[in-house]
This record gives C-alpha cells, sequence and structure tokens, in this order.
C-alpha cells in the first residue's frame, strides 16, 4: 500500500477512537472517575444502530441519532443511581465497579443478541470508492474523516464559545473554585458524562465497520481507549484528538506490516511517552 | 493498664492462631477425600497464591493494578522456554529462576511506573502486561504464540516424586507445599516493619513522606517480591499442566486473580484462600454450562461488591460476627 492509503485508513480509525474517547476523557477529567465501562457505552450504542436498522428500517443517520439519544439516557440515568455513589469511593472500587459494569453489558448483549459479530449495513452513498484527483480511496473512510473534523470543529466551538463549555473547563481545571463560583458540578457531570456516552454510542456505530462489532468490543478496545485518554491529557479535547489519530495510524501501519503482535510498539511507546509527560500532550502538570 | 481494643488487636495481630491451622488441614483433607477433583485442586492453590502476591501491592501497599498477569506470565513463560530450548526441566531451580526473573521485572517496571499515580498508573500497568502478550505472540518462534507450547515435560521433583498426569496428586501436594512455603514467608513479611510501613503509605501517603520513610524504595521492593511471587505462581501452573499460552498473561486473567481478591476480601491474606475456593468452584460448576449467566453473576456481584461490601466475604463475615457480638 502506498503512503496516502496507509494515512487515510489510519485517519479513519482514528477519528472513530476520537469520537469513542472524547467523552471518557472530559468525564475523567471532570470527576477524576475511573470509568473503564465507557467502551461499554460505545457497543450498546453500535447494536442499537444495528438492530434499529435491522428491525425497523430506520436509515443509517436516524439511527445513530436514536443510538446517540438512547445510550445517553441509559448513561444519565446510571450516572445518577449508581455512578454517583462511587464517587469519593477508591479507586479501587470504582474499577470494580466498571469492571462489573462491562461484564454485565458484554453478558447482557450476547443473551439477547447473541455472540456473533454484527455487521452494519451502510447506506449506498457511503459505499465503494471516490475519486480524489491523486486517489481513488473508501467513501465510508473519507465520510469518517470528515465527520471527525467536523466533530473536533463543534467540540472546540461548544468547549470555547459556550457558557457551558467554559463551566466545564472551569471545573476540570479547578473543581472546587468552580463549585464555589456557583457552577453546580454534580448537573454538568451527569450532562456531559451522558452526552459523552452518547458520543461514544454514536462512535460505536460509526466504528463498526472498521472495529468490527461483537460483545468482546469492551474489552478488546479498553486499552486503547484509555491509551487515547491518558496520552491526550484528562479533559483536553484535541489532546484526545491528536492522540486518537495518531494511534489510529500506528495501529494500521503495524497491523499492515507486522500482523503479528505489532501493536506491541503501541504499549512501548505510550509506556515511554507517559513516563516523559504524565500530564498526556496538553495537560497541565498536576 | 488496659489498652484499648484496637491497639490491643494491632500488638497482636501478628500471633498464630488456632484456626490459621484450618485451611492446610482443609486442604491435606481434600487430597484424600476429593481424589478424582485434584487438577481442580491445583488450580485453585495456583490463584490462591497468584492472589496472595496480588494482595501484597493491593491490599498492604494500596498500588492498584490491572497488569498483574504480566508476572503470572513471565513465571510461566520462564519455566516453559527453559524446558523446551534449554532443556532446563528440573522443577526446583526452575521456579527459582521464574522468580528472579519476574522478581527483576517487577523491581524493572516499578522503577519506572511507580512514579506516576491514578489512572496514569492503572494505564501503564495495563500497557506493560499487553507489550508482554504481544512480544510473546511476536516472537512465536520461542513462545509458540497464540497456540502456545503444549506437552512440556518435567523432571520428578527432588529426583523423586514424578509428575502425574492423570490423577495430579503429585501435582497438588507440589503446588500446596509451594503455597505454603511462600504463605509463611508473606506472613512474615506483612507483619514486620516493613509490611508496617507499607500499611502506613496506604494509609496515609503525606505523613509517611512526613515521618521520613522512604515511600518509593518501599513500593517499588513490595512490588518486586509481589511479581517474583506471582512468578512463582505461574512457574507451578505451567510445570503442573505442562502447557503454556498467551491466556497466561491476558487481561482476563489479571481481572480474575483482581476479582477473587476482592471477592475473598483484600488486605488479609486469608481473602486470597476464600476468594479464589468461592470463584473458582463457582466458574467449575456454572461456567461449562451457562458461560454467559456465569459472566453476568459475576458481573452483577462486583457491581454489588463495589457498592455495599467493600471487604469482600471475610469483611462480611466479620461485620456479622461483630453484630452478633453486640446483641
Amino acid at each position: 500500500m502506498d503512503l496516502a492509503s496507509i494515512l487515510l485508513g489510519g485517519l479513519a480509525a482514528g477519528m472513530v477512537l476520537f469520537v469513542v474517547s472524547v467523552g471518557l476523557s472530559v468525564t475523567m477529567g471532570l470527576m477524576g472517575f475511573v470509568n473503564l465501562a465507557h467502551g461499554g457505552f460505545a457497543m450498546l450504542g453500535g447494536y442499537a444502530v444495528v438492530l434499529a436498522m435491522r428491525h425497523w428500517g430506520l436509515p443509517f443517520g436516524a439511527a445513530l441519532a436514536l443510538g446517540f439519544v438512547a445510550v445517553a439516557l441509559v448513561a444519565a440515568l446510571l450516572e445518577r443511581t449508581l455512578y454517583a455513589r462511587l464517587y469519593r469511593a477508591s479507586e479501587l472500587d470504582q474499577v470494580l465497579f466498571t469492571i462489573g459494569l462491562v461484564f454485565v453489558m458484554v453478558a447482557g448483549v450476547t443473551l439477547t443478541v447473541g455472540p456473533e459479530t454484527q455487521g452494519v449495513q451502510l447506506p449506498p452513498w457511503l459505499r465503494g470508492q471516490t475519486d480524489l484527483g491523486f486517489l481513488k480511496y473508501r467513501t465510508y473512510s473519507l465520510a469518517l474523516i470528515a465527520f471527525g473534523v467536523l466533530l473536533m470543529a463543534a467540540l472546540w466551538l461548544g468547549f470555547e464559545r459556550t457558557r457551558i463549555g467554559a463551566q466545564i473547563r472551569a471545573a476540570v481545571d479547578n473543581r472546587r473554585m468552580a463549585e464555589s463560583m456557583g457552577v453546580n458540578v454534580r448537573r454538568l457531570f451527569t450532562l456531559t458524562f451522558a452526552l459523552g456516552s452518547g458520543l461514544a454510542a454514536a462512535g460505536g456505530g460509526l466504528g463498526a465497520e472498521i472495529l468490527g462489532l461483537d460483545p468482546q468490543y469492551p474489552l478488546r478496545y479498553l486499552a486503547y481507549f484509555l491509551i487515547v485518554v491518558a496520552v491526550g491529557g484528562l479533559g483536553r479535547v484535541s489532546g484526545v484528538f491528536f492522540a486518537a489519530l495518531a494511534l489510529g495510524v500506528l495501529d494500521f501501519v503495524l497491523k499492515v506490516h507486522f500482523p503479528k503482535g505489532g501493536t506491541m510498539f503501541i504499549y512501548a511507546l505510550t509506556i515511554a511517552f507517559l513516563l516523559a509527560r504524565p500530564q498526556g500532550l496538553f495537560g497541565k502538570r498536576a | 493498664m488496659s489498652l484499648p481494643a484496637a491497639t490491643l488487636e494491632a500488638a497482636t495481630r501478628h500471633r498464630l492462631r488456632a484456626w490459621e491451622a484450618l485451611p492446610w488441614l482443609a486442604a491435606l483433607g481434600a487430597f484424600f477425600l476429593f481424589p478424582d477433583y485434584l487438577a481442580f485442586g491445583t488450580q485453585v492453590l495456583v490463584m490462591i497464591l497468584f492472589a496472595l502476591s496480588l494482595d501484597l501491592v493491593l491490599g498492604y501497599a494500596g498500588i492498584v493494578t490491572l497488569g498483574h498477569a504480566a508476572f503470572f506470565g513471565a513465571g510461566a513463560y520462564t519455566v516453559a522456554m527453559l524446558a523446551a530450548h534449554a532443556g532446563w526441566n528440573e522443577p526446583l531451580s526452575g521456579l527459582a529462576v521464574a522468580a528472579l526473573v519476574a522478581g527483576l521485572l517487577g523491581l524493572a517496571s516499578g522503577w519506572v511506573l511507580l512514579r506516576t499515580h491514578g489512572l496514569t498508573l492503572l494505564m501503564l500497568t495495563l500497557c506493560t502486561m499487553a507489550l508482554l502478550e504481544q512480544a510473546a505472540n511476536m516472537f512465536s518462534g520461542f513462545t509458540g504464540g497464540f497456540d502456545g507450547m503444549p506437552g512440556l515435560a518435567f523432571q520428578p521433583i527432588l529426583g523423586r516424586f514424578e509428575f502425574d498426569v492423570l490423577y495430579f496428586r503429585t501435582q497438588y501436594l507440589y503446588a500446596l507445599a509451594v503455597l505454603f512455603a511462600c504463605f509463611i514467608a508473606l506472613r512474615v513479611l506483612v507483619h514486620s516493619s516493613f509490611g508496617r510501613s507499607l500499611t502506613g503509605i496506604r494509609e496515609n501517603l503525606l505523613r509517611m513522606h512526613a515521618v521520613g520513610a522512604p515511600v518509593r524504595a518501599r513500593q517499588v521492593l513490595a512490588y518486586a517480591v509481589s511479581a517474583a511471587l506471582a512468578g512463582v505462581a505461574g512457574a507451578v501452573f505451567v510445570q503442573a499442566t505442562s502447557y503454556v499460552n498467551l491466556a497466561v498473561l491476558g487481561l482476563e486473567r489479571a481481572a480474575g486473580v483482581l476479582i477473587i481478591l476482592i471477592l475473598g476480601g483484600y488486605g488479609r491474606l486469608y481473602g486470597a484462600f476464600v476468594g479464589a475456593l468461592a470463584y473458582l468452584l463457582l466458574e467449575h460448576t456454572l461456567s461449562k454450562a451457562y458461560p454467559t449467566a456465569w459472566q453476568l453473576g459475576i458481573g452483577i456481584t462486583l457491581v454489588l461488591v463495589a457498592l455495599y461490601a467493600r471487604n469482600g466475604i471475610l469483611g462480611l463475615a466479620d461485620a456479622l460476627r461483630r453484630r452478633w457480638r453486640e446483641r
């Protein structure tokens, strides 16, 4: 494969990682909650998309929107009832709780839908190849890249230019100070948790074509989601964006050239990077 | 002068009590009572040892790790590769080498990783394990890769006791003896001043810094000792079952041992015994017939433990006993 195709394939995968992980980064930055179940929300979203298209005949876009809303609601409910009890608990309790939640999601999906891999039926205008002038490439990958860039722009505007965005930034930087200034951090957190999980769900649906979709999804990609968040820096949207793209491209290149065990280099690089910069790409030193 | 109850408890915690003979008598009894289940029993003993090693870092030193299977796997692959490629299949020296390799790995990785904390540390332990797993996958010429190495052969223990491929009699007693030796060493360690200082670090990091304790050196040392013990567990696992594959390094094993320790109760050594027996018994009876229901059950149990029973089965037993006494 030539350089441009590898780059585009990697970028498309990176965009999926970005869409899934960005919510995790913000919620972890906001509450310091170790949420290992985030990938589970992405999987639930993927299944919602696949099932809504198969059984109700919804178009791809509408199914994505449905997955976003449904998972955001479920996440908000879980946050209010269960997550909220563990904000002051130890890291270990949070780890256990969220691993337990992942197991419940994995088993629930296996029981209701089945253990096999699910495919997404893309609409005709996203199938096939598009001629970019200098090369032809899969339309869907190009669409993913465009979507990721648009999402990044929208999130950037939301964070930098809206009142809620300013409140989130303030709460990530200094939660107690933000609370003293009258920001309702609890409500803010429920909101970002729901939105972040909804985005993960959309990412699960969008990425089903690339990452695959089966009940083991949240466990298989757990390390990748965490790497993106840690390397990007907690609560830093732009950091997550670049970390996800870098990871996507690297993973793509390694899988082409070293199909067996090539991802070893990703883990080695991550360890080296985080030792040199524990606060991540754009994080501030704690 | 009468000491307050808590002080008295702390001052006499290290003394051996009569009930502490119970698990060992039960283990010996099981050898005679259930001769057909010794393969399963060996597996329980190995997981107890693995969970004990995790208890040292998690329960006593308060280091949360998701990647402890890295050291179990390191020990496992050490004896497997020595046997397959170097013809070194004497079991006891194999254990020693496995402990050394895993311990050095723990020392090195602890030395660099324990600079970080929280999410970053959690991530890095996970990455270290994944790194080893992928390395074992990549160098499949040495490690057997994804398929692993079946049919490894080991010499009789001390030149006399042949490994018993059919009934696991030798393996069971061997695993029990290794577990006993490691347990005694660990029990002495956690009740020594070193072990007390680990608890101090877990309970109040700032104060331990303030009293001048060498915090990081102690954490690294605890991590290395724990890694060596996990390596021994992995080595016994391979010698007993005579095969190894990538699963010894996987997230599933790391999560499994964490669940076992939490289920039993951490920071009290005996939690590993109770947790491993309960978990593996349930897994053995349920997971083959209803694998998905088993996973669902474990998930719900974990959620409930995290929310309501943070000290596991032994913690629940303590709470019940206390309530009984207050009546």
